[in-house]
């Protein structure tokens, strides 16, 4: 192993693993105004659509995969199925396009 | 008695477990894909297994083999790392209200399996979060993709092209797959993923921001946004009832 990867990857860890661990200290047994605490369950929904878009448009250079791929997935999710069998689904859907085409 | 044992960790465990199978199925197309990548940039096989088990984050680790194969300078590299990464602070510390331990070292240390994935599944949960819960979807999560890193480095192959394309769809059909539950059962959600989408792609067509703040401004303006007017409304029908 080289020892500059090395330490490359120790300082990667580190800046990484700071983030995600810094609010469970900080913040550790304080109540939040009510404000914040609004704001920060807003945070998933919100985390979700930016992540989602436009990311999902452009797995593939082919943008129609892409279309295609958010709306089996968002078919399926919308009718009720759960999330292993809208992953599968949309995997499937996509096969068959990339067979097909 | 009948309330502790419905939490019993053994059982939180084997739901996050499951509730990890999708973030798994997902992570595994990406991860063999880093691993044969960082074989072309030259790391070894130890390099590769070391990185994706300190640093668990696929978007920097994908990022890292690229500045490395233009050759950027290390402290670049972390730096990078940093900037991308920092999005989890925002993610953490929401978490962190739904996260029920009073020990805070047991939330310390399983904080490190914090990824988009692990959070968002997390977040969407109906009870509230227990380190249990979060042990099992990590460490599904953490061990696809520390396997199937050294896999693709391995075989020097990632899966045949078909399915590769086509998996690439999994992560986000996962997202897609937790959010729409709740916005069919909340106009708010509708309106906080919207938004979101709607900044984000502002911000990355325009290319204003590079992918990690991107994500952290358009979730920030869009939860703002609509908790500032979530609040103008509730006080707006007070009056109207006074």
């Amino acid at each position: 192993m080289s020892s500059q990867i090395v330490w490359m990857i120790a300082g990667m860890a580190i800046v990484t693993y700071i983030p995600r661990l810094l609010p469970f200290v900080l913040f550790k047994g304080k109540e939040l105004p009510v404000f914040v605490q609004g704001i920060l369950k807003n945070v998933p929904y919100a985390t979700l659509g930016a992540l989602i878009f436009p990311g999902i448009l452009f797995i593939n250079e082919d943008i129609w995969f892409g279309l295609l791929g958010a709306a089996a997935s968002f078919t399926a999710a919308f009718l009720g199925a759960n999330v292993i069998i809208v992953v599968l689904g949309s995997i499937a859907v996509l096969s068959v396009y990339s067979f097909l085409f | 008695m009948a309330e502790i044992a419905v939490n019993k960790p053994a059982t939180e465990y084997r739901r996050g477990l499951q509730s990890g199978i999708s973030i798994a199925i997902g992570y595994a197309p990406i991860a063999l894909t880093f691993g044969l990548l960082a074989k072309t940039t030259g790391l070894s096989i130890g390099e590769t297994a070391l990185m994706s088990l300190l640093v668990f984050a696929g978007a920097a680790q994908y990022i890292s083999l690229s500045l490395l194969s233009l050759g950027t300078g290390i402290f670049e590299i972390i730096l990078t790392t940093f900037i991308v990464n920092i999005r989890h602070f925002l993610m953490s510390t929401s978490l962190n209200e739904k996260w029920e331990d009073s020990q805070t070292a047991n939330k310390a240390i399983l904080s490190f399996g914090i990824t988009d994935e692990t959070f968002s599944v997390a977040a969407v949960r109906d009870e509230k979060v227990t380190s249990g819960y979060m042990l099992g979807l990590i460490s599904i999560s953490y061990s696809s993709w520390v396997v199937c890193s050294g896999l693709g480095h391995l075989i020097g192959a990632s899966l045949p092209q078909t399915l590769q394309e086509s998996m690439s769809v999994a992560l986000y059909a996962m997202f897609v797959g937790l959010l729409v539950p709740s916005m069919k059962k909340s106009v708010k959600v509708v309106f906080l993923a919207a938004l979101a989408a709607i900044f984000n792609i502002i911000f990355t067509l325009t290319n204003a921001l590079s992918t990690g703040w991107a994500i952290v401004l358009a979730t920030l303006l869009s939860a703002v946004i609509v908790e500032l007017i979530e609040n103008a409304r509730n006080r707006q029908r007070r009056r109207e009832h006074e």
